[in-house]
């Protein structure tokens, strides 16, 4: 919630949303968190490279905003689902970069205890039930998560995270009715990067927009600029309320771009170098966002910088808590298959 | 004349059978995800949709369980489709067309129909990439009357057998072991067919017979050359179909030998072991038997992401030298 005092208030009521909405210091530990997600994938990558990871690991540099925005107006206690490409949304829901990292490196200290590695990354504890290797496996695992709040009334919203490929998922739809029918506090999130793999939305999806699918299932859909981190806080912001409000679902489609290759093996014969660059140069939202914390006075270049070390930092202590902790024991390989009865 | 026999992948065999089988039969087609421009998310298809172009090389948007419909309904209607799971984990999503669809179809109507509709299905651990994307789930299908399931073992039978199952009449299963996908071997040109339906004597031995499948054929033979230096002679059987199953072969091996050990990277339980064991035990093969019948196969539990404990989970060629010596020794 914001904090900023009447007068702040005035001077920011022609900014975009989230500049009304909270603090500078909120905001900028939104920067930082952003540039946690961004340079924890590259540290990831480049451990990739040096053969401390194994495995395969998709990354979502380029879609920071959409991942931080949506979490923006959660509560702890509110619960995600996640996908193959869930680094951003584990981070931006809470989680630590060194246990992330020990998870990478198949580590005890690790999210899942070195059992599930990138792709199936989770923190229950700060309400990530998990990325999922499953396209679209997490979607109605929300609507259940969000059935149990209605019926627990606990008063949680959850999203699901998705991306444009999973929509063409039979659970996709599945999902999506069932929420609307029993009016669920959840919120579908896709995040549309144009590809699922090679395979364009063009090329996949009968409807030019993923929003309009919501209209079959007699919801919201909203289309926001994912990489403009106060439109998709926004749109967040909305639903969250909504779902909050007993009014049921919500689907949002964050169009973004992911600068990277889709896993580990691609040769990116579908897009073209120029696209690409474009998107790099012209559209990334970590710049956009700082671009914008500094016009409006939030931060200054000395700011920028202190966050940039103090990330660079937190990176490298993680690797090396990761690099330090200890792997499982092979004679514990059948732990966790079933409950633990005393 | 014999045709030209060069050493090509298990990857470059299955594209190379693809590929005639289309050039044979302009009803073959390919489907799949990322089959197309991307060639395959294990680069089987590689550059084929360069030569057929995207209508016999059909990317589907991620719809498991519809795209195998289609494949199933247009193979009812007088097509030949090839169809690509991406990994044969997400045979799951796909499980009702598969099982009551395509495996029934013909049987309910009488034999009014059939379904000559092949899957293919690239399964298997040690990629690292964990429990949802490392899968054997051959014997779940192999359950199910109506669907005939291979796992050919070399780049040689990966194309006979490919080009076997497009020939067949009915819904034929292919489970191709990612690791196997860059083993090399002789693969002829041109085409020919291997049967399905029956197993190969990999090595003729008189001590133990071993029954493997998929990528531990291999691990099989190469225990077998340590065991060969202790004075232990190993005959490896591949089982190549685990539907229909080639019963004699297994049970001359097991008259022959007296000793039987199965391995197979599935969970141990509940699967081809099982039924390789109770059909030896069901045979005149059983009063031959000096030993138990030892089964190695899959830890109970999903795989795990940790290396080591992903290696831990499946059989290794020294579990194999381990058993074998154990079972041949009479040590229980
Ligand atoms: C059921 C299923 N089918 C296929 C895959 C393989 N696969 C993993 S990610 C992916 C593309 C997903 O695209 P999208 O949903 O747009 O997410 P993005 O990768 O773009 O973030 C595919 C085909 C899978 N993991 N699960
Ligand atoms: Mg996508």
């Amino acid at each position: 919630m914001g904090t900023a005092s009447k007068a702040v208030a005035d001077s920011r009521a022609n900014l975009p949303f989230v500049y009304r909405q909270y603090s500078a210091e909120q905001l900028k530990h939104v920067l930082y968190k952003m540039y946690l997600i961004r340079r924890f994938e590259e540290g990831a990558e480049d451990s990739y490279t040096r053969g401390l990871i194994h495995g395969t690991m998709h990354l979502s540099i380029g879609q920071e905003a959409s991942a931080m925005g949506i979490c923006m107006p959660l509560g702890e206690d509110d619960q995600i689902t996640s996908t193959h490409r869930g680094h951003g949304h584990c981070i931006a829901k809470g989680a630590e970069v060194k246990r992330m990292f020990a998870e990478f490196f198949g580590k005890t200290t690790g999210y899942c205890k070195g059992r599930g590695g990138s792709m199936h990354i989770a923190d229950v504890a700060k309400g990530n039930l998990g990325a999922n290797g499953i396209v679209g496996g997490g979607i109605p695992i929300a609507v259940g998560a969000a059935l149990s709040s209605k019926m627990m009334k606990t008063g949680k919203v959850v999203v699901s995270f998705f991306g444009d490929g999973a929509n063409n998922e039979g659970a996709f739809h599945e999902a999506l009715n069932m929420a609307a029918v029993w009016k669920l506090p959840v919120i579908f999130v896709c995040e549309n990067n144009g590809y699922g793999m090679s395979t364009s939305t063009a090329r996949s999806t009968a409807v030019k927009n993923i929003a309009d699918r919501a209209a079959a299932y007699s919801m919201p859909g909203v289309i926001v600029n994912g990489n403009i981190f106060s439109e998709v806080a926004e749109a967040s912001y909305k639903a969250v309320e909504r779902a909050r409000a007993g009014e049921g679902p919500t689907l949002i489609e964050s169009k973004t771009y992911r600068h990277r290759g889709h896993s580990k093996s691609d040769r990116n014969r579908y897009r073209t170098k120029e696209e690409i660059e474009d998107w790099m140069s012209n559209r990334d939202p970590i710049t956009l966002f700082e671009n914008e914390l500094r016009e409006f006075g939030f931060i200054d270049d000395k700011g920028i910088e202190a966050i940039r070390v103090a990330v660079a930092q937190e990176i490298a202590d993680g690797i090396e808590f990761a690099k330090a902790s200890p792997s499982p024991h092979v004679s514990e390989t059948g732990n966790y298959v079933y409950t633990e009865q005393a | 004349m014999d045709a030209m026999v060069r050493e090509l992948s298990y990857a470059q065999a299955i594209q190379e059978a693809m590929a005639i089988a289309m050039e044979m039969d302009e009803r073959v087609f390919l489907m799949g995800e990322d089959i197309g421009v991307y060639g395959g998310a294990f680069q089987v298809t590689g550059d084929l949709v360069e030569r057929f172009g995207t209508e016999r090389v059909i990317d589907t948007p991620i719809s498991e369980l519809g795209g195998a419909g289609v494949a199933v309904g247009a193979a009812l209607t007088g097509m030949r489709p090839i169809f690509e799971f991406q990994f044969s984990d997400f045979a799951t999503l796909a499980m009702e067309q598969i099982v009551n669809q395509a495996a029934k179809m013909r049987f309910m109507l009488g034999g009014e129909v059939s379904v000559p509709v092949v899957m293919r299905f690239p399964a298997g651990s040690g990629t690292g990439a964990a429990a949802q994307h490392s899968q054997s789930l051959e014997a779940w299908l192999g359950h199910v009357p109506g669907l005939k399931v291979i796992q050919p073992a070399t780049p040689y039978d990966a194309k006979g057998m490919l080009l076997a199952a497009v020939a067949d009449p009915d819904p034929v299963m292919i489970f191709e072991h990612k690791l196997l996908y860059k083993a090399k071997g002789p693969v002829p040109e041109g085409y020919y067919t291997v049967p399905i339906g029956k197993a190969d004597i990999r090595r003729e031995g008189r001590d133990l017979t071993i029954v493997a499948t998929s990528i531990m054929v291999q691990k099989a033979l190469d225990a077998a050359a340590v065991l060969e230096a202790e004075g232990i002679d190993v005959e490896v059987v591949d089982l190549r179909t685990i539907r229909p199953m080639d019963k004699q072969t297994v049970i001359d091996s097991v008259k022959k030998t007296s000793r039987l050990m199965c391995v197979y990277e599935a969970v141990k339980t509940l699967g081809i072991g099982a039924e390789v064991s109770a059909m030896i035990a069901e045979s005149e093969a059983f009063d031959y038997l000096d030993a138990p019948i030892v089964r190695l196969g899959g830890a109970e539990t999903p795989i795990p992401y940790n290396p080591e404990l992903e290696k831990a989970t499946v059989p290794q060629v020294p579990d194999i030298i381990t058993a074998a010596r154990d079972l041949v020794k009479g040590v229980r």
